[in-house]
């Protein structure tokens, strides 16, 4: 099979992969590709039909839909090469991609590679939640697309599983859908749900505050037949299990990028975000290879996304110009309670990060909290937090990056 | 509800992978046949929940029914395997002892592989076990290599054998269970239950978990089943390159052991555990089960645990009080028993079906050949061979063979409509999981889940509401 050719595909047309491309026409990279295996570009925002898209990227507000069609529209007319219904199902050389399509089997090498394949919610199965196997288990993601793509009310009583931002995103499509929620349980003692934009803040509220919210306990068991008939809750301290009558569970968050193709082209895979490792500029380990957007570490909001794909189309753009390619960097190791850190490589002599910062994430509680970097046994940063979120991100600052050393001593983030 | 006026020459009960055998072995005869089913679907009960290893029976009691069945059996499914499209794996197994007396055991395993005709098998040093599984956890000692050990798609050979069934003329009966069976005068019989009468001159019970229930109705206390569950977890497709062959413990005296390996699909497999339950219809995981399992797997292959969980999934094994296999002739009742058939069902289906229509033959059943026994042909749905997705032939006959639905299983839309108008189409979601592999992968539906229904309600006519089981299919 011969290839085609192109400077730049891009797997992935969600607001990452299109404010990628969009950057790249603006920065006068021509012949740039997008592959889509959905059949509409626009990515999971076209599936959350609540506000509070577009913040930091477009400087409004927008519901997902107008959001992802807003990006759509702007490829569109940049006359961006958008292929839908099409899906990449490996690599056939070093920055090669195979893709299935109605149209057929076929090849495409390109310059440079940005992988922008998102993110998805882990499952209940992958939770390891014992019980039976009936209908009526769901994730943010199936539960939205039954809501809002086919218009179905999928059940008559919810329990939501999770108590972070993505899970409100849960109760708004429940609400919408008019299906009432019996507890939403988390394991930790308090929700980790912020309302990231004032607008909107006096209604999620609202909407919060008729939801039954379970802390310290787990979902144990799932019991029914043919479809959910209850759950039994497991509270962590007291040890006691309670039984919950409810006909549909949706579990939201704990987020799993999708990392699979990049594992597929043998990309080193940072353990701590189980997305690809990449450096201050989104380099993978593969020559030619970006990565960018949810599938770095699981989900951030959409203009995060977006961001760090124009940030990425800088970075590609200068590759194509100048065609270097570190050949050594420095991983960035984290210990708990960090949970993981973004980027997580730094390149010895590059500068500071285009993305304003690193983002990173505990996984549990933390107050008067003092974030350091050490490279070796030297301190090369110290950050003070007020007050850490799990499944809530923090920015780090990057103005320690010039002092790295070259010695190649290992570099750690810590949490004291 | 229906009263076939037909009396069939022979009406097989269950169509498990045991029942689906036997009606096609039948179906090669001049008779007139029906298979009942008390579920929705083909192979549902033990067929679909086990480790979905092709054993060669290296490990069986010697001088069994078993042993012999589980033989013939080997033989016939290699035949049979590629000819009807069935996934399948040619691993070999790599048996692997961890402590002193497992491997004080294996001389004896070799003796007994040896008498059992599986003249394949032979030792391993400790060296060469970490050669052929450089992933396995320290401690081995040693091993035995049994050349012979295969996977297969444990989905695709009951359907495929009850397609054959049906595509040779055997009448398929689904949501048909038997609760009465009544001796008429002029020598038939007739089955009773809830999805209508159907009667018959021959009868054959492969009704697995209830095979019991079914043989006590015909006045024989013969044997009790105990259903006896087993839990297995299913690892992420990336976790394939860990292991090479199935490994295999040391077996016990309850059960085959905890054992890992890979599946058609690409997939791990940990599993399973061996408890007997009472409840015939208790196929829930458990805590304790799986804690278990998550336990031997760090013994066996620690990197595994690192992986993705993708499946969770139990199901129950038909075990007796007795250790051989309950086949059983009553000839004067032109009756035939199959019950007892524990784990080994799927590797030795075609065995026990020869032997049940020979045993049919001696009580006068009359087996003069039909003038055609067509063949079948399965949608390949393994991980080995080349799926639509990937074939520019099948995407050019048709572009539903390039859109992908599932893209954690690569699964096109021209597979999902070719399931569900198939000789034996699916009705549910879990019927078209099991034909097309959609919605069985790492996300588990977070993409696809609502599509699959969505194509499902409208090609089999229901609403998305009985799709998804809520009970009066109303979707306000």
């Amino acid at each position: 099979m011969t290839p085609d050719h192109c400077a730049v595909l891009i797997v992935g047309a969600g607001p990452a992969g299109l404010a990628a491309a969009l950057e790249l026409k603006r920065l006068g990279v021509t012949d740039v590709r997008v592959v889509e295996r959905e059949e509409e570009a626009g990515g999971i925002p076209r599936i959350c039909h609540h506000t509070g898209f577009g913040m930091r990227d477009l400087r409004r507000l927008y519901t997902g839909p107008a959001y992802a069609r807003h990006y759509v529209r702007r490829a569109e007319m940049a006359g961006i090469e958008i292929h839908t219904s099409t899906a990449v199902t490996g690599w056939a050389g070093p920055t090669t991609l195979t893709l299935t399509s109605p149209r057929g089997v076929n090849q495409i090498q390109a310059q440079a590679i940005l992988l922008a394949t998102g993110c998805r919610e882990r499952p209940r199965s992958a939770r390891l939640i014992p019980g039976s196997r009936p209908q009526g288990i769901f994730t943010t993601g199936s539960l939205q697309r039954f809501v809002y793509q086919y218009g179905q009310r999928v059940g008559r009583r919810a329990v939501v599983v999770g108590a972070e931002l993505v899970s409100l995103s849960a109760l708004l499509t429940l609400a919408h859908a008019r299906i009432p929620v019996a507890a939403m349980v988390t394991e930790f003692p308090h929700h980790q749900i912020y309302f990231p934009y004032l607008p909107v803040k006096w209604w999620l509220a609202d909407l919060m505050l008729r939801v039954p919210l379970i802390t310290r306990a787990q979902v144990s068991r799932i019991i029914g037949r043919q479809r959910v008939e209850a759950v039994e809750i497991s509270h962590l301290d007291s040890g006691q299990t309670e039984a919950i009558a409810c006909d549909t569970v949706v579990f939201t968050g704990d987020w799993i990028p999708e990392h699979e193709l990049a594992r597929l082209g043998n990309i080193v895979i940072d353990p701590a975000t189980r997305g690809p490792r990449v450096d201050t500029c989104l380099r993978t380990s593969v020559r030619g290879v970006f990565a960018a957007g949810n599938l770095l570490r699981g989900a951030e909001t959409a203009d995060s996304a977006a961001l760090e794909g124009r940030y990425a189309a800088r970075c590609i753009r200068s590759f194509l110009e100048q065609g270097t390619w570190p050949d050594h960097v420095l991983p960035l190791q984290v210990e708990a309670p960090i949970a993981w850190i973004s980027p997580n490589a730094v390149v010895v002599s590059e500068d500071r990060l285009g993305l304003g910062g690193f983002v990173f994430r505990v996984s549990e509680f933390c107050q008067g909290a003092k974030v350091r970097v050490y490279q070796g046994d030297r301190v090369m940063h110290t950050q003070m937090f007020r007050r850490l979120l799990p499944n809530r991100s923090a920015h780090l600052g990057d103005d320690w990056l010039a002092a790295v050393r070259p010695d190649g001593e290992a570099l750690r983030v810590t949490l004291g | 509800m229906d009263n076939d006026q037909i009396i069939y020459d022979v009406a097989v009960i269950g169509a498990g992978v045991v029942g689906a055998a036997i009606a096609r072995e039948l179906s090669r005869y001049d008779l007139q046949c029906v298979l009942l089913e008390a579920g929705p679907d083909v192979g549902i009960g033990t067929s679909k929940a086990n480790t979905a290893v092709w054993h060669t029976g290296f490990d069986a009691k010697p001088g069994t029914l078993e042993a012999r069945l589980l033989r013939r059996s080997y033989a016939l499914l290699q035949e049979y395997v590629p000819e009807a499209g069935i996934p399948a794996e040619y691993l070999g197994a790599v048996l692997v002892a961890w402590t002193k007396d497992q491997q004080d055991a294996l001389p004896g395993l070799l003796e007994r592989a040896h008498q059992n005709g599986v003249t394949d098998v032979r030792r391993l040093s400790r060296d060469e076990v970490y050669e052929l599984e450089p992933n396995l956890n320290q401690g081995a000692l040693g091993g035995l290599y049994v050349p012979g050990e295969s996977v297969l798609c444990t989905y695709t050979l009951p359907l495929a054998l009850a397609t054959q069934a049906v595509l040779n003329d055997v009448t398929l009966k689904l949501n048909h269970p038997v609760r009465d069976i009544l001796s008429e005068p002029d020598g038939t019989y007739v089955l009773d239950g809830p999805g209508g009468k159907v009667r018959c001159r021959y009868l054959v019970n492969a009704a697995g978990l209830y095979s019991d229930e079914i043989d006590r109705l015909l006045g024989h206390h013969d044997f009790t089943v105990v259903p006896r569950r087993g839990e297995l977890i299913v690892f992420d497709k990336m976790a394939r390159s860990l292991v090479n062959h199935i490994l295999l413990p040391v077996p016990t005296a309850v059960s085959k052991g905890v054992l890992i390996s890979p599946t058609v699909y690409g997939n791990v497999m940990l599993g399973p555990t061996a408890e007997d339950l009472n409840d015939k219809t208790e196929t829930s995981s458990s805590a304790a089960g799986l804690r278990l399992l998550w336990q031997k797997g760090e013994a066996i292959l620690p990197r595994l645990l690192d992986e993705e969980v993708t499946a969770v999934y139990a199901g129950l094994r038909a075990a007796t009080e007795h250790a051989d296999y309950q086949i059983r002739l009553h000839a004067a009742q032109r009756y035939v028993c199959v019950g007892g058939i524990r784990s080994t069902g799927v590797s030795s289906c075609l065995g026990i079906a020869e032997y049940v229509v020979e045993l049919l033959g001696e009580a006068g059943l009359p087996l003069s050949p039909r003038k055609e026994f067509r063949p079948v042909r399965m949608p390949y749905i393994g991980e080995a061979g080349t799926r639509p997705y990937q074939s520019p032939e099948m995407i050019a006959t048709n572009p539903d063979y390039g859109r992908v639905i599932c893209y954690c299983e690569r699964v096109t839309l021209g597979e999902i409509l070719d399931a569900l108008h198939a000789v034996i189409p699916a009705r549910t979601l879990d019927g078209l999981k099991r034909r097309t592999r959609v919605l069985h992968g790492r996300c588990q539906g977070f993409h696809c889940h609502a599509a699959v229904a969505a194509v499902l309600a409208r090609e089999t006519g229901q609403s998305m509401g009985q799709v998804l089981m809520l009970e009066d299919g109303d979707d306000a």
